[in-house]
Formats: structure tokens, C-alpha cells, sequence
């Protein structure tokens, strides 16, 4: 055995068992990840399910007790019947519904043809404004439950060809209008990225603060033995990770994943690099554990957070912050997962992005290697 | 350059030399630190060199230049005939450091540490079974293999950081104040160790301590002072410098020694006071008693000249501080009607009754009764994991007792805790401070939490300022003071609220020799004003400034009494005039009978609250 080869033996032997010994490595990589997966994916769901909404029916009609029935049969719905238009006020104003929908007396009657000018039979709809991105949600079902319904009617002959409200809506990759589908494969990253980064940030910090550092700088340890000795135990175990939320985000999301598992992993390594290499710079750099967590968070987690257009739309976000945006790897590997789990292995999107994320691990990697030093100062 | 080597002699070949070594650290919007100001020295093979000096005086740094941890800012260090900086790594591959930490993994067992430190070091397969045989054996570790670093006694990471520098058999073994925070039994070995391998090997020991004891042990002796090499020489030279300046002073009616300690500590022509073996041990600036009988001013006491040690050189040696400390009579620890609050109901100011902690099935304090009375210096003495931490943080209502009774200042500390808390000041071993806070501000908080307020407050803080000298450093940040500043600060923050009981865990552990005298000089003053103190150390010969300690062992009792009643329990033919450590040593290793103990115990003091 070279001697090379004996002393990351004796480097890797020791950090598996420090990680198998102190737990807090293990609750980081593995443990973390799934509460954050659960407690993402089942608190932040961006669909509204069962919002209560006051349904005030002015018209007795067949017709308007269907479309009435509509809404009840809805998940997005939950009715309460008003019977005025004051009672609904109020039951809003109490915030015990979110939105109002009235269907006026002469609903019948226009629908029918038998008023003058015989064009629309409009439902009214009131929404409680002050949750902007809920109202425009609320809106949509809405349009949504009347353009389907006037269809049927339609394919039934019943009402009159010429009627209004025809809201076309098709949704590509994600059918089912699922956040969820969009938000686990972005949550992924988003965990590696903290994972990966607070992984190495904070193994090197705690052994400066417990002093085997210096020990370990007076052997005839090189720097490249430092470097692999700690970004490969934790590249696994960081990887194994990862591995666990996919599998959570399928079996208990039902998070279809279309690409092939051989580009997760070789991609996922990519970023999970960069993310490492990031941490090991830091800690490398910064030798107090609790600092180096903040910085890890601060530099680390939230441009991740912010910047890698999972929560933000980054085209609606002004330019400087949009240029910004480029310098974060998780915005690469947004697009990736993204693409890997609702289009499948498009290597026209995968391969630039593969590129940068590259490019990024081979440059964290150096500034860490650069920075530790076989010396103290 | 092992050619060159090997045309040296074996017994004088110089394996370390430094040449005007200058190390300047960087300040911010400050002139830079400058820890070591143009050292030269030169350690041989087969000698064990010691590097002394106080805190800050360079010790550390020097040594991690050698071991190629930091660069020279300029001069240079060569170990083994190689420039510390360009070739550290082949310099790092022939020696053995152990840092001030140890450098241990806790959560690996004792072998596989020592496997870690192998395979770093490239020591070969076929080679490793034998080396570890005898470093386990060497270090007595053999039996804990499989436990884990982290659950090791102090004195035993120490051995085993120890083996793991000497798993390569090194050429030159530097060793940064080793023995720090380790109990005297424990340091005894060390040396050992160490002596076995120049003997057997013939390898260079570079060693850093500040333990001035430890310096007569070495062969050769660098004294450093404030980043310059001030003497250098074998023990012997240094002590025959001393001839006839040293003295002990017996006190020859009712005086305790202690105060006679008092009267000679800073007056002029005397250099060093110190309390041994029951007498009070003085250096004089020149040779002749003349400064002691002057500063006795008639008092009755006898004057017998003394063989100086190398701790009595080293103090003489370093330039003193100007200002040395007085105490004031008119400011006072304890107010006049504080004093008069004592509880008359007992007359212990703390008492303990079968005290027995468990922490799950093991006992950390098994059947402990002893008592202090008011006005008395307690000293709680024991090697590490003895129990004594334990029992001091449950005499201060820290952690609950599992048995038995506990009175601190007439309450009982399991129905009234606070109001015995409010006559309690306590220190504890970190000093716990708050760094960011300047110093006034600390005195303010720590004031404010025990109810100190207005004018109380102002008065309470002009008195700490006066009587530690912490005025001048009020602004300054605590963490930024230097080490005894530190210890002054946590003191006063203690005293504030004019505690009857004070409570000082490890008070001198990090702290030089200078303010370890210092810090026992003000206790004494606190003692006389009728304050109770209560203490824990490691440094045996502090037990001395105890008016009587009890010694523990594995959560018991093993001896109780006046330091001169400890002392004759190891007294005999051979050890006429045994020191704290030997009487310490003797009982840790079992050569004296407990029943010896118990009779020391009730001949040479009053019952101490045992029943």
C-alpha cells in the first residue's frame, strides 16, 4: 500500500466513524431532509382545496341548482348555501367564506333565450382581495367550474350556443395543476443544497475547535488528503440523502419522474460537488462551528432560497437580480430536477446546465483546495 | 542532510536550533503583537530541553513554528537540518507534537485513534502490533482499548495523545505544555514516559510547561519572558544563583502562617512569598534575611535558610510588575453588617451530611460529611473525575443532591435555595464572563441579577475597581483582557453582592505563576475580613494556602485535615519532610491506610460536621 493510499485509509476510516458515532451528521443528511420534505410538502401546497365560498342562489331554476351542484362536487369548494346576498355579505366580512357566488334571479330566463337581448347569464363572483395570489386562484376555479359546465350543456344542446364565459385552459407537463409536482423536485435542490454545504462547513470548523486540526497538520498529511478525506464521505452520505427524498417525493408525493435515474445521479453529483466544495471553503476559511453555520445559511441557503426561481419567478424579477441569479447553483439544478422528473432526460436543457454545475464544482473544489492550508495562519 | 547529521556526536548533536526568531501577529488598526522578539536557542538529541514562561511569553508560539504550523515573520528555525518552513512536510514526517489539546478523537476508541495516527504517519503493517503493544503497555492503557477517547480521564488522554505523537517513533518530540489540567499522579507518569524514551531511543524532547516544578525534571531549561529568551542553562546553574536567599519562616507563637505570608507579600527587598510545607517561603533580592526581619517588624518567628528550587530563580528572574498588590484596610469584601447576618443556629458556614449523587447506577459523590466553618479557606482537592466538581456545583444549588442534607450559610439548600444563593458568591471555571460586554458593564449585570441597585450598585463597583485595580481597563472588552485580568474581573463580579461563602472552582487553571500568587494573596486578605472560601485545585501545592481541604477519590473521602496533618500522613524515614504532592500521591496510590486518615483527621483538627 502507498503511502498515499494508507493515509486516506486512515482519514476515511476516521470520518466514517465519527459519522456513524456523533449522530448530528446522520440528523443532517438523512433525518433533515425528510422532515423538510413533509413538513414542504404537505404545509406549503400551493392549490387551494375545500376554500369555503357563500353560494347565494337568486334563481330557483334546474339549471342553476346544476351549476350550483357543480361547485358542491368540486374538491376546490366547500359550500355554504346563503340566502341573501346580506347573510353572504356578512358570512365574507366574518372571513367565514373567501369568496361570494350569486347567481343572479334571471339566470333561467337569459340562459333560455327569453331575455332581451338574449346573450349572457352571468354568475357573479366576489372575492375576498386581501390574499391577492388566493383570489386570482379562487378566480380561476370559478372560471373554471362554469366553463366546464356551459360545455356540457352544450354537448347536451341545452344552452344557447353563443354564451360567454369560454375559459380555454391547458396546462402543459404539470396536468393536473399540481404544485406539488413543480415543488418537490425544487425542495430537493433546495435540500442539498443546505445538506451539502452545512456538511462539510461544519466538520472542518469542529475540529479546529477541538484541536485535532493541529494535530492532524503536524503528520505528513497533504492537502489533497484533507480535501478528499472530506468531501468523499460526505459526498456519499450527502448523496444517500438526496437518493431518500426522490424516493419520498414518488412513493408519497406521487411525484411522477420521467427522466432516467442514471442523470439523476450524474448530475446530482455535479451539484452536490459545487455544494460541498462551497462548505469546505467556508470551513476551511471561517474555523468556529456556529459561525460557519450562519455563514453556510446566509451565503449558501438563502440565494439558493431566493435566487434559483423555485419560490421567485426569476423572469419577472428585475434585471440586476436576474444577473445575480447566474452566479447560484441551485438555479442550474432547478431546471434540471425540474426537467428530469416532469419532462424526462431532454439533454438539450440538461447539458448547459450540467455544463455550469460542472464548471461551479471544479471551482469551489480549488477555492478550497487553495484555502486549507498545512498551516495555522 | 542526514549526512551532515551523522557527522555530529550522538550525545551533543543539536537536533533544534533557532536563530533570531521574530513572530508578529497582526492587530487590527494596531501596530502588530510581537510574541517572539529575536529568540536563538539550540535543543541536543537524547536531552529533554523545557521551555518556561509565563502566559503570553511566547511558549506556544515558539513550539508551532518548530513543528511548522506558523512561519517566522523572520529568522529562522531548523529541526533535524531542515528549514521549518520549506520543509515542513518532510520535518512533519520525522517528528512527534502533541498540541495543548491533545489532539483526540472523542469518538474514536483509544486503538483506533492510535490506528488513525499510524496510518497518518505511514508506519508499516508488519511493524504496528509490537509498536502499540508497548506504547499501551508504556502508557498503561492496555485495558481500555476499546473505550472511547472522549470518556477517558484527563490523565489518560493525555497518555494516549502521548502514544499517538510517538506511533512513528520520532526523531524529535515536541510537546506543548502537556501537563496542563492533569493531576499530579498523572504528571509523575508522564515523565516517566518521556524519560524511558531519551534514555531508550535517544530522541530530542522539546517540551513547553508552566509548571515550575517540571523544570528541574528537564536537562536543559530555556526561561522565555515576553517573546525573549531571558537565561538558558541546566536546573543546577539557575538554582545556585540562589544561594542564600531563600528562607523559611516558621511562625513561633499563635500567628498562622498565612498571616505572616500577609505581612512579607510586596514588601521591598523581597522578591517571593509563598506558603509550603506549613511555612512561609521568601526570597530575597540579595543574599541575607535582613528584608524578612524588617518587614516582621519584631513579630516572633523563626528564620531557617532553605535549598533553592528553580521556581525560586524563575521569580527572581522575571522582571515584576511595578504596583504589586496591598491590600487596603478601609475597603472591605464584606460590609460590617453583612458580617453580622451570619446564622447563629450553625455554626458551619457550609455543612454536608451522607452526600451521596448518583448518575444512574454509578455514584459520583458516595457518603460525603464534612464541614467549613465561617471565616475559613476550604480547599476540595482531587484528581480528575474525583468527584469534586460534582459535589461543588451541588453545594451551590447547581444540581440536586441524590441523598443526604446540605446547609450553605444556615439554610438548607434543598427547601431554600435562593435565599442561600443570595449569601453565595460563586466563580466558575470558564469564569463565565460575558465577552462582549466591556468590564463595567459585566460589573453592572452581574450586580443588577443579585439585586444591586443606585447607589448600592455605584459604591459596590468603586470597590471592585479599587480592589483589583480594574479601573484603568473598564472600557475595555472582557474577552480582550489578558488571562489574570480575566480572573480579577470574574472575582469582583463574584463579591459584588457581598457574599458571606465564596465558591472558585479551578480559579488558577490557565493562569500564570504570577497571578495564581496574586489571586492567593487576595483570598487571604478575604479570609481575614471573615469571607468563607471554598475552592477547587489541581495544584497541590495551593492546598497549602487552605486552612484545612478534604482529598477526594472516586466520590469518597480519602483524607480530611490541616495541610500539616495531610502532610504527616506520608511522613516516614525516607520522606522526612513530605510535600503536598508526595502526601497526595500516597494516598492516590493507596500507600496510606484509610484508617490512618480518620485518626489524622480527629487528632490534628475539631470535628468537621461529620457525625
Amino acid at each position: 500500500m502507498t503511502r498515499f493510499l494508507m493515509r486516506l485509509r486512515g482519514f476515511l476510516r476516521k470520518e466514517a466513524l465519527q459519522i456513524v458515532r456523533d449522530p448530528s451528521s446522520i440528523v443532517l443528511a438523512l433525518v433533515m431532509p425528510m422532515v423538510l420534505l413533509v413538513i414542504f410538502g404537505y404545509g406549503v401546497n400551493l392549490d387551494a382545496e375545500y376554500v369555503p365560498v357563500a353560494v347565494v342562489n337568486d334563481d330557483h331554476g334546474v339549471m342553476s341548482r346544476d351549476l350550483v351542484a357543480r361547485f358542491e362536487l368540486s374538491r376546490n369548494f366547500h359550500v355554504y348555501h346563503a340566502r341573501s346576498m346580506e347573510q353572504a355579505r356578512q358570512m365574507i366580512q366574518l372571513r367565514d367564506v373567501d369568496a361570494i357566488v350569486r347567481v343572479q334571479n334571471d339566470f333561467s330566463a337569459r340562459l333560455q333565450g327569453a331575455a332581451t337581448p338574449p346573450d349572457q347569464a352571468p354568475v357573479q363572483l366576489i372575492v375576498n382581495g386581501i390574499d391577492a395570489n388566493r383570489a386570482r386562484l379562487i378566480e380561476g376555479y370559478v372560471k373554471n367550474i362554469a366553463g366546464t359546465w356551459t360545455a356540457v350543456r352544450i354537448a347536451y344542446g341545452q344552452a344557447a350556443a353563443r354564451q360567454a364565459v369560454s375559459v380555454q385552459q391547458r396546462i402543459w407537463f404539470n396536468e393536473g395543476a399540481e404544485s406539488r409536482d413543480f415543488m418537490i423536485p425544487g425542495l430537493i435542490t433546495l435540500i442539498m443544497t443546505l445538506t451539502g454545504i452545512l456538511l462539510t462547513a461544519l466538520v472542518i470548523a469542529r475540529e479546529w475547535e477541538r484541536g485535532t486540526m493541529e494535530a492532524m497538520l503536524v503528520t505528513p498529511l497533504r492537502k489533497m488528503d484533507i480535501l478528499l478525506g472530506k468531501i468523499l464521505p460526505y459526498y456519499f452520505l450527502g448523496m444517500l440523502g438526496m437518493g431518500m427524498s426522490v424516493v419520498v417525493g414518488v412513493a408519497i408525493f406521487d411525484v411522477p419522474f420521467r427522466g432516467s435515474f442514471a442523470a439523476l445521479f450524474l448530475l446530482s453529483s455535479l451539484f452536490m460537488l459545487a455544494s460541498l466544495g462551497f462548505g469546505l471553503f467556508i470551513s476551511a476559511a471561517i474555523r468556529i462551528q456556529f459561525v460557519a453555520a450562519q455563514v453556510s445559511i446566509v451565503a449558501g441557503f438563502l440565494p439558493a432560497f431566493f435566487l434559483s426561481g423555485l419560490i421567485f419567478d426569476l423572469e419577472s424579477t428585475p434585471t440586476a437580480i436576474r444577473v445575480v441569479s447566474h452566479i447560484v447553483p441551485a438555479r442550474y439544478f432547478v431546471t434540471i430536477s425540474h426537467t428530469l422528473f416532469m419532462a424526462g432526460d431532454l439533454w438539450t436543457v440538461l447539458l448547459p446546465n450540467a455544463l455550469v454545475l460542472a464548471g461551479m464544482a471544479i471551482f469551489f473544489l480549488a477555492l478550497a483546495f487553495r484555502k486549507i492550508a498545512k498551516r495555522l495562519e | 542532510m542526514s549526512e551532515q547529521m551523522e557527522q555530529h556526536g550522538a550525545g551533543s548533536e543539536v537536533v533544534l536550533s533557532a536563530a533570531g526568531v521574530v513572530k508578529e501577529f497582526p492587530v487590527k488598526g494596531k501596530p502588530p503583537l510581537r510574541a517572539l522578539d529575536g529568540v536563538t536557542l539550540q535543543a541536543a538529541r537524547g536531552r529533554v530541553t523545557g521551555l518556561v514562561g509565563a502566559d503570553g511569553a511566547g511558549k506556544t508560539t515558539l513550539i508551532r513554528i518548530a513543528a511548522g504550523l506558523l512561519a517566522p515573520t523572520s529568522g529562522t528555525v531548523t529541526l533535524l537540518g531542515l528549514d521549518s518552513v520549506a520543509d515542513s512536510l518532510e520535518i512533519q514526517s520525522r517528528i512527534g507534537y502533541m498540541p495543548q489539546k491533545f489532539g483526540l478523537y472523542q469518538d474514536l476508541s483509544v486503538m483506533e485513534n492510535l490506528a488513525l495516527y499510524a496510518d497518518l504517519r505511514g508506519v508499516p503493517m508488519h511493524e504496528r502490533q509490537q509498536r502499540y503493544d508497548r506504547l499501551l503497555t508504556m502508557t498503561d492503557l492496555s485495558r481500555y482499548t476499546t473505550r472511547r477517547a472522549g470518556a477517558l480521564s484527563g490523565g489518560m488522554k493525555q497518555k494516549l495523545g502521548l502514544a499517538c505523537a510517538l506511533v512513528k517513533s520520532p526523531e524529535v518530540l515536541l510537546l506543548d505544555e502537556p501537563t496542563v489540567g492533569v493531576d499530579p499522579v498523572s504528571r509523575r507518569e508522564l515523565w516517566k514516559i518521556v524519560y524511558e524514551l531519551v534514555e531508550r531511543d535517544q530522541i530530542g524532547v522539546f517540551v513547553s510547561t508552566a509548571y515550575l516544578d517540571e523544570a528541574e525534571r528537564c536537562s536543559d531549561v530555556l526561561v522565555l519572558h515576553r517573546g525573549r529568551l531571558l537565561a538558558q542553562g541546566p536546573p543546577t546553574r539557575f538554582t545556585r544563583e540562589m544561594r542564600g536567599r531563600v528562607f523559611l519562616v516558621a511562625a513561633a507563637n499563635t500567628m498562622k502562617p498565612r498571616q505572616i505570608y500577609t505581612r512579607l507579600a510586596g514588601s521591598g527587598g523581597i522578591v517571593d512569598v509563598t506558603i509550603r510545607s506549613g511555612r512561609v517561603r521568601t526570597v530575597c533580592e540579595e543574599p541575607g534575611d535582613g528584608p524578612i526581619r524588617d518587614s516582621l517588624n519584631g513579630a516572633q518567628a523563626e528564620i531557617n535558610s532553605a535549598d533553592p528550587t528553580f521556581e525560586d530563580a524563575f521569580m527572581s528572574l522575571i522582571p515584576r510588575e511595578p504596583a504589586p498588590f496591598r491590600i487596603e484596610a478601609t475597603a472591605s469584601a464584606v460590609s460590617q453588617d453583612r458580617r453580622g447576618s451570619v446564622g447563629v443556629d450553625n455554626d458551619m458556614a457550609v455543612s454536608t451530611t451522607s452526600l451521596y449523587k448518583m448518575f444512574g447506577d454509578f455514584a459520583a459523590v458516595k457518603d460525603l460529611s464534612f464541614g467549613v466553618r465561617h471565616g475559613e479557606i476550604f480547599g476540595l482537592l482531587g484528581p480528575n473525575g474525583a468527584g469534586k466538581s460534582t459535589t461543588f456545583r451541588m453545594l451551590c444549588g447547581l444540581l440536586p443532591a441524590s441523598s443526604g442534607e446540605i446547609r450553605v450559610a444556615g439554610q438548607d439548600l434543598r427547601r431554600s435555595r435562593a435565599k442561600a444563593r443570595l449569601r453565595l458568591g460563586y466563580m466558575a471555571q470558564q469564569f463565565s464572563l460575558y465577552g462582549q460586554l466591556n468590564v463595567l458593564e459585566n460589573l453592572k449585570f452581574f450586580g443588577r441579577v443579585y439585586g444591586l441597585v443606585g447607589k448600592q450598585l455605584h459604591r459596590r463597583i468603586d470597590w471592585a475597581f479599587n480592589e483589583f485595580g480594574l479601573g484603568e481597563w473598564q472600557d475595555k472588552a472582557a474577552f480582550a483582557l489578558p488571562g489574570g485580568y480575566k480572573q480579577r474581573l470574574a472575582m469582583a463580579a463574584a463579591l459584588l453582592h457581598e457574599p458571606q461563602i465564596l465558591f472558585l472552582d479551578e480559579p488558577t487553571s490557565g493562569v500564570d505563576p504570577f497571578a495564581r500568587r496574586e489571586f492567593w494573596l487576595r483570598i487571604n486578605g478575604f479570609a481575614e475580613q471573615g469571607v468563607t472560601v471554598v475552592v477547587t485545585t489541581h495544584f497541590m501545592e495551593e492546598a497549602e494556602y487552605c486552612d484545612r481541604m478534604l482529598i477526594m477519590s472516586q466520590g469518597q473521602t480519602l483524607a480530611m485535615g490541616t495541610p500539616t496533618v495531610i502532610r504527616d500522613l506520608v511522613r516516614s524515614a525516607e520522606l522526612p519532610e513530605p510535600t503536598m504532592d508526595d502526601a497526595f500521591i500516597g494516598l492516590a496510590e493507596g500507600r496510606v491506610r484509610p484508617d490512618s486518615v480518620a485518626s489524622g483527621e480527629r487528632a490534628g483538627m475539631m470535628d468537621g460536621g461529620r457525625s
